[in-house]
Protein backbone atom coordinates (compact mmCIF):
# COMPACT_ATOMS: atom_id res chain seq x y z
CA UNK A 1 0.00 0.00 0.00
CA UNK A 2 2.91 2.32 0.78
CA UNK A 3 3.98 2.15 -2.83
CA UNK A 4 0.52 2.43 -4.34
CA UNK A 5 -0.52 5.48 -2.40
CA UNK A 6 2.36 7.61 -3.66
CA UNK A 7 2.42 6.31 -7.22
CA UNK A 8 -0.52 6.21 -9.63
CA UNK A 9 0.04 2.53 -10.18
CA UNK A 10 2.71 -0.14 -10.17
CA UNK A 11 3.01 -3.40 -11.98
CA UNK A 12 3.83 -6.79 -10.54
CA UNK A 13 7.54 -6.69 -11.28
CA UNK A 14 8.01 -3.21 -9.92
CA UNK A 15 6.31 -4.20 -6.65
CA UNK A 16 8.38 -7.33 -6.51
CA UNK A 17 11.67 -5.47 -6.90
CA UNK A 18 10.79 -2.75 -4.40
CA UNK A 19 9.50 -5.16 -1.76
CA UNK A 20 12.04 -7.88 -2.38
CA UNK A 21 9.56 -10.74 -1.97
CA UNK A 22 8.81 -13.90 -3.90
CA UNK A 23 6.17 -14.19 -6.60
CA UNK A 24 3.91 -16.29 -4.41
CA UNK A 25 4.26 -14.00 -1.41
CA UNK A 26 3.35 -10.93 -3.46
CA UNK A 27 0.48 -12.69 -5.16
CA UNK A 28 -1.13 -13.78 -1.93
CA UNK A 29 -0.87 -10.32 -0.40
CA UNK A 30 -2.31 -8.57 -3.43
CA UNK A 31 -5.13 -11.08 -3.45
CA UNK A 32 -6.13 -10.24 0.10
CA UNK A 33 -5.79 -6.51 -0.55
CA UNK A 34 -8.05 -6.85 -3.54
CA UNK A 35 -10.56 -8.85 -1.56
CA UNK A 36 -10.69 -6.01 0.96
CA UNK A 37 -11.27 -3.59 -1.94
CA UNK A 38 -8.12 -1.67 -1.09
CA UNK A 39 -6.60 -2.16 -4.52
CA UNK A 40 -7.72 -2.67 -8.11
CA UNK A 41 -6.03 -5.10 -10.43
CA UNK A 42 -5.75 -4.61 -14.19
CA UNK A 43 -4.47 -7.43 -16.34
CA UNK A 44 -3.36 -6.73 -19.88
CA UNK A 45 -0.84 -7.75 -22.49
CA UNK A 46 2.26 -5.87 -23.54
CA UNK A 47 2.89 -7.46 -26.89
CA UNK A 48 2.73 -11.11 -26.04
CA UNK A 49 3.70 -10.79 -22.36
CA UNK A 50 1.00 -10.60 -19.70
CA UNK A 51 1.20 -7.55 -17.45
CA UNK A 52 -0.59 -7.02 -14.17
CA UNK A 53 -1.00 -3.50 -12.86
CA UNK A 54 -2.18 -2.48 -9.40
CA UNK A 55 -3.96 0.68 -8.32
CA UNK A 56 -4.92 1.83 -4.85
CA UNK A 57 -8.64 2.51 -4.44
CA UNK A 58 -10.09 5.52 -2.62
CA UNK A 59 -11.01 3.17 0.20
CA UNK A 60 -7.50 1.72 0.23
CA UNK A 61 -5.88 5.15 0.42
CA UNK A 62 -8.23 6.27 3.18
CA UNK A 63 -7.68 3.13 5.24
CA UNK A 64 -3.92 3.37 4.78
CA UNK A 65 -3.96 6.94 5.98
CA UNK A 66 -5.92 5.85 9.05
CA UNK A 67 -3.36 3.12 9.62
CA UNK A 68 -0.44 5.57 9.50
CA UNK A 69 -2.21 7.98 11.83
CA UNK A 70 -2.91 5.16 14.27
CA UNK A 71 0.74 4.10 14.20
CA UNK A 72 1.92 7.65 14.78
CA UNK A 73 -0.46 8.13 17.68
CA UNK A 74 0.72 4.92 19.25
CA UNK A 75 4.32 6.04 18.95
CA UNK A 76 3.60 9.41 20.55
CA UNK A 77 2.06 7.69 23.58
CA UNK B 1 5.01 -5.55 4.45
CA UNK B 2 2.19 -4.48 2.18
CA UNK B 3 -0.38 -6.38 4.19
CA UNK B 4 -1.32 -3.98 6.90
CA UNK B 5 -3.78 -6.17 8.71
CA UNK B 6 -5.49 -4.33 11.52
CA UNK B 7 -3.92 -6.74 13.99
CA UNK B 8 -0.67 -4.82 13.55
CA UNK B 9 -2.07 -1.80 15.31
CA UNK B 10 -2.46 -3.84 18.46
CA UNK B 11 1.11 -5.08 18.69
CA UNK B 12 2.53 -4.53 22.10
CA UNK B 13 6.04 -3.32 21.25
CA UNK B 14 6.69 0.33 20.36
CA UNK B 15 9.75 -0.76 18.41
CA UNK B 16 7.50 -2.43 15.89
CA UNK B 17 5.51 0.76 15.34
CA UNK B 18 8.65 2.74 14.65
CA UNK B 19 9.87 0.02 12.36
CA UNK B 20 6.55 -0.03 10.51
CA UNK B 21 6.50 3.72 10.01
CA UNK B 22 10.07 3.85 8.84
CA UNK B 23 9.50 0.96 6.44
CA UNK B 24 6.45 2.71 5.04
CA UNK B 25 8.31 5.97 4.59
CA UNK B 26 11.20 4.14 2.99
CA UNK B 27 8.97 2.38 0.46
CA UNK B 28 7.16 5.59 -0.37
CA UNK B 29 10.42 7.36 -0.98
CA UNK B 30 12.21 4.58 -2.81
CA UNK B 31 9.32 4.05 -5.17
CA UNK B 32 9.02 7.68 -6.17
CA UNK B 33 12.39 9.36 -5.67
CA UNK B 34 15.78 8.79 -7.21
CA UNK B 35 18.21 9.52 -4.41
CA UNK B 36 21.55 8.75 -5.97
CA UNK B 37 22.03 12.17 -7.49
CA UNK B 38 25.65 13.12 -6.97
CA UNK B 39 26.48 16.44 -5.32
CA UNK B 40 29.98 16.25 -6.72
CA UNK B 41 28.57 16.62 -10.21
CA UNK B 42 27.16 20.00 -9.18
CA UNK B 43 30.63 21.16 -8.17
CA UNK B 44 32.06 20.06 -11.51
CA UNK B 45 29.25 21.73 -13.41
CA UNK B 46 30.03 24.96 -11.63
CA UNK B 47 33.71 24.67 -12.42
CA UNK B 48 33.05 23.97 -16.10
CA UNK B 49 30.74 26.98 -16.23
CA UNK B 50 33.31 29.30 -14.70
CA UNK B 51 36.01 27.93 -16.97
CA UNK B 52 33.80 28.48 -19.98
CA UNK B 53 32.96 31.97 -18.82
CA UNK B 54 36.64 32.84 -18.44
CA UNK B 55 37.40 31.59 -21.93
CA UNK B 56 34.48 33.56 -23.29
CA UNK B 57 35.48 36.71 -21.47
CA UNK B 58 39.10 36.75 -22.53
CA UNK B 59 38.90 35.25 -25.99
CA UNK B 60 35.48 35.61 -27.46
CA UNK B 61 33.76 38.70 -26.18
CA UNK B 62 34.01 41.77 -28.37
CA UNK B 63 36.12 44.61 -27.10
CA UNK B 64 34.49 47.74 -25.69
CA UNK B 65 32.24 49.44 -28.16
CA UNK B 66 31.88 46.52 -30.49
CA UNK B 67 28.61 44.67 -30.73
CA UNK B 68 28.23 40.93 -30.91
CA UNK B 69 26.75 40.16 -34.30
CA UNK B 70 24.56 37.10 -34.60
CA UNK B 71 26.33 35.67 -37.61
CA UNK B 72 29.84 36.32 -36.52
CA UNK B 73 32.41 33.68 -35.74
CA UNK B 74 32.44 35.03 -32.18
CA UNK B 75 28.82 34.23 -31.67
CA UNK B 76 29.14 30.74 -33.07
CA UNK B 77 32.11 30.08 -30.80
CA UNK B 78 30.04 31.30 -27.88
CA UNK B 79 27.38 28.74 -28.71
CA UNK B 80 29.99 26.03 -29.05
CA UNK B 81 31.41 26.97 -25.66
CA UNK B 82 27.95 26.95 -24.11
CA UNK B 83 27.18 23.55 -25.58
CA UNK B 84 30.52 22.15 -24.40
CA UNK B 85 29.95 23.35 -20.84
CA UNK B 86 26.49 21.83 -20.85
CA UNK B 87 27.66 18.58 -22.41
CA UNK B 88 30.60 18.18 -20.02
CA UNK B 89 28.33 18.87 -17.05
CA UNK B 90 25.78 16.32 -18.21
CA UNK B 91 28.34 13.62 -18.91
CA UNK B 92 30.07 14.17 -15.56
CA UNK B 93 26.75 14.16 -13.74
CA UNK B 94 25.73 10.97 -15.48
CA UNK B 95 28.99 9.18 -14.68
CA UNK B 96 29.14 10.25 -11.04
CA UNK B 97 25.45 9.57 -10.49
CA UNK B 98 25.64 6.10 -12.07
CA UNK B 99 28.56 5.29 -9.85
CA UNK B 100 26.62 6.39 -6.80
CA UNK B 101 23.50 4.53 -7.83
CA UNK B 102 25.47 1.33 -8.22
CA UNK B 103 26.80 1.77 -4.71
CA UNK B 104 23.29 2.39 -3.39
CA UNK B 105 21.99 -0.57 -5.38
CA UNK B 106 19.50 1.82 -6.94
CA UNK B 107 18.42 1.26 -10.51
CA UNK B 108 19.71 3.81 -12.97
CA UNK B 109 16.93 3.42 -15.46
CA UNK B 110 13.44 2.76 -14.17
CA UNK B 111 10.06 4.46 -13.88
CA UNK B 112 11.35 6.92 -11.33
CA UNK B 113 14.35 8.13 -13.30
CA UNK B 114 12.28 8.31 -16.45
CA UNK B 115 9.81 10.56 -14.66
CA UNK B 116 12.71 12.57 -13.28
CA UNK B 117 14.15 13.11 -16.72
CA UNK B 118 10.87 14.03 -18.37
CA UNK B 119 9.93 16.49 -15.65
CA UNK B 120 13.36 18.04 -15.81
CA UNK B 121 13.39 18.33 -19.57
CA UNK B 122 9.96 19.86 -20.11
CA UNK B 123 10.78 23.35 -18.77
CA UNK B 124 14.34 23.11 -20.03
CA UNK B 125 13.45 22.28 -23.62
CA UNK B 126 10.65 24.83 -23.61
CA UNK B 127 13.13 27.44 -22.46
CA UNK B 128 15.68 26.36 -25.00
CA UNK B 129 13.22 26.64 -27.86
CA UNK B 130 11.98 29.99 -26.64
CA UNK B 131 15.51 31.36 -26.38
CA UNK B 132 16.33 30.16 -29.89
CA UNK B 133 13.20 31.81 -31.22
CA UNK B 134 14.15 35.05 -29.53
CA UNK B 135 17.71 34.87 -30.82
CA UNK B 136 16.44 34.39 -34.34
CA UNK B 137 14.60 37.67 -34.11
CA UNK B 138 17.69 39.47 -32.81
CA UNK B 139 16.45 39.79 -29.25
CA UNK B 140 19.35 38.54 -27.23
CA UNK B 141 19.24 40.90 -24.31
CA UNK B 142 17.31 38.57 -22.08
CA UNK B 143 19.14 35.37 -22.94
CA UNK B 144 21.06 34.98 -19.69
CA UNK B 145 18.05 35.63 -17.47
CA UNK B 146 15.87 33.31 -19.54
CA UNK B 147 18.43 30.54 -19.27
CA UNK B 148 18.59 30.94 -15.51
CA UNK B 149 14.84 31.12 -15.05
CA UNK B 150 14.00 28.09 -17.20
CA UNK B 151 16.82 26.09 -15.65
CA UNK B 152 15.51 26.96 -12.19
CA UNK B 153 11.98 25.95 -13.16
CA UNK B 154 13.29 22.67 -14.56
CA UNK B 155 15.06 21.96 -11.26
CA UNK B 156 12.03 22.76 -9.13
CA UNK B 157 9.91 20.51 -11.31
CA UNK B 158 12.37 17.65 -11.19
CA UNK B 159 12.90 17.93 -7.43
CA UNK B 160 9.75 15.95 -6.76
CA UNK B 161 11.45 12.87 -8.19
CA UNK B 162 14.84 13.15 -6.60
CA UNK B 163 16.49 14.58 -3.50
CA UNK B 164 14.24 17.34 -2.25
CA UNK B 165 16.99 19.91 -1.73
CA UNK B 166 17.32 20.38 -5.47
CA UNK B 167 14.31 22.65 -5.42
CA UNK B 168 16.22 25.21 -3.36
CA UNK B 169 18.84 25.43 -6.08
CA UNK B 170 15.95 25.86 -8.48
CA UNK B 171 14.48 28.73 -6.48
CA UNK B 172 17.89 30.38 -6.28
CA UNK B 173 18.36 30.15 -10.05
CA UNK B 174 14.93 31.61 -10.67
CA UNK B 175 15.62 34.53 -8.34
CA UNK B 176 18.99 35.22 -9.92
CA UNK B 177 17.35 35.04 -13.32
CA UNK B 178 14.67 37.53 -12.36
CA UNK B 179 17.20 39.94 -10.85
CA UNK B 180 19.24 39.56 -14.01
CA UNK B 181 16.23 40.50 -16.08
CA UNK B 182 15.65 43.55 -13.90
CA UNK B 183 19.22 44.84 -14.19
CA UNK B 184 20.12 44.91 -17.87
CA UNK B 185 23.71 44.87 -18.99
CA UNK B 186 25.12 42.41 -16.49
CA UNK B 187 23.85 39.21 -18.05
CA UNK B 188 27.30 37.69 -18.21
CA UNK B 189 27.97 38.15 -14.50
CA UNK B 190 24.61 36.79 -13.46
CA UNK B 191 25.23 33.82 -15.71
CA UNK B 192 28.52 33.20 -13.93
CA UNK B 193 26.84 33.47 -10.54
CA UNK B 194 23.91 31.28 -11.49
CA UNK B 195 25.67 28.52 -13.38
CA UNK B 196 29.06 28.78 -11.77
CA UNK B 197 28.97 29.93 -8.17
CA UNK B 198 25.56 28.53 -7.21
CA UNK B 199 26.41 25.11 -8.60
CA UNK B 200 29.65 24.98 -6.64
CA UNK B 201 27.99 26.14 -3.43
CA UNK B 202 25.04 23.82 -3.82
CA UNK B 203 27.13 20.88 -5.00
CA UNK B 204 29.44 21.24 -2.00
CA UNK B 205 26.49 21.40 0.35
CA UNK B 206 25.02 18.24 -1.13
CA UNK B 207 28.40 16.55 -1.10
CA UNK B 208 28.92 17.19 2.60
CA UNK B 209 25.40 15.97 3.33
CA UNK B 210 26.24 12.75 1.52
CA UNK B 211 29.45 12.34 3.47
CA UNK B 212 27.55 12.76 6.71
CA UNK B 213 25.16 9.90 5.86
Amino acid sequence: MSILVVNESADFNRLKELLNVTDGNLASHTKSLEKASYINIEKSFIGKKPNTRYYATQLGKAEFKKHINALEKLIKN
Amino acid sequence: MINFAFQSTFKMEENNYLKDISEIKDLMSRSSRFISLSGLSGIFAGLYAILGALLAYFYIFPKHGEVLSLNSWNFKMLLVLLASVALLSIVTAFLLTSQKAKKNKEKIWDTTTQRLLINFLIPLVTGGIYIIIKLNSQHYGLTASLMLIFYGLALVNASKFTIGYVKYLGYAEIIIGLICAAIPGFGFWFWVIGFGVLHIVYGSFMYFQEKKN
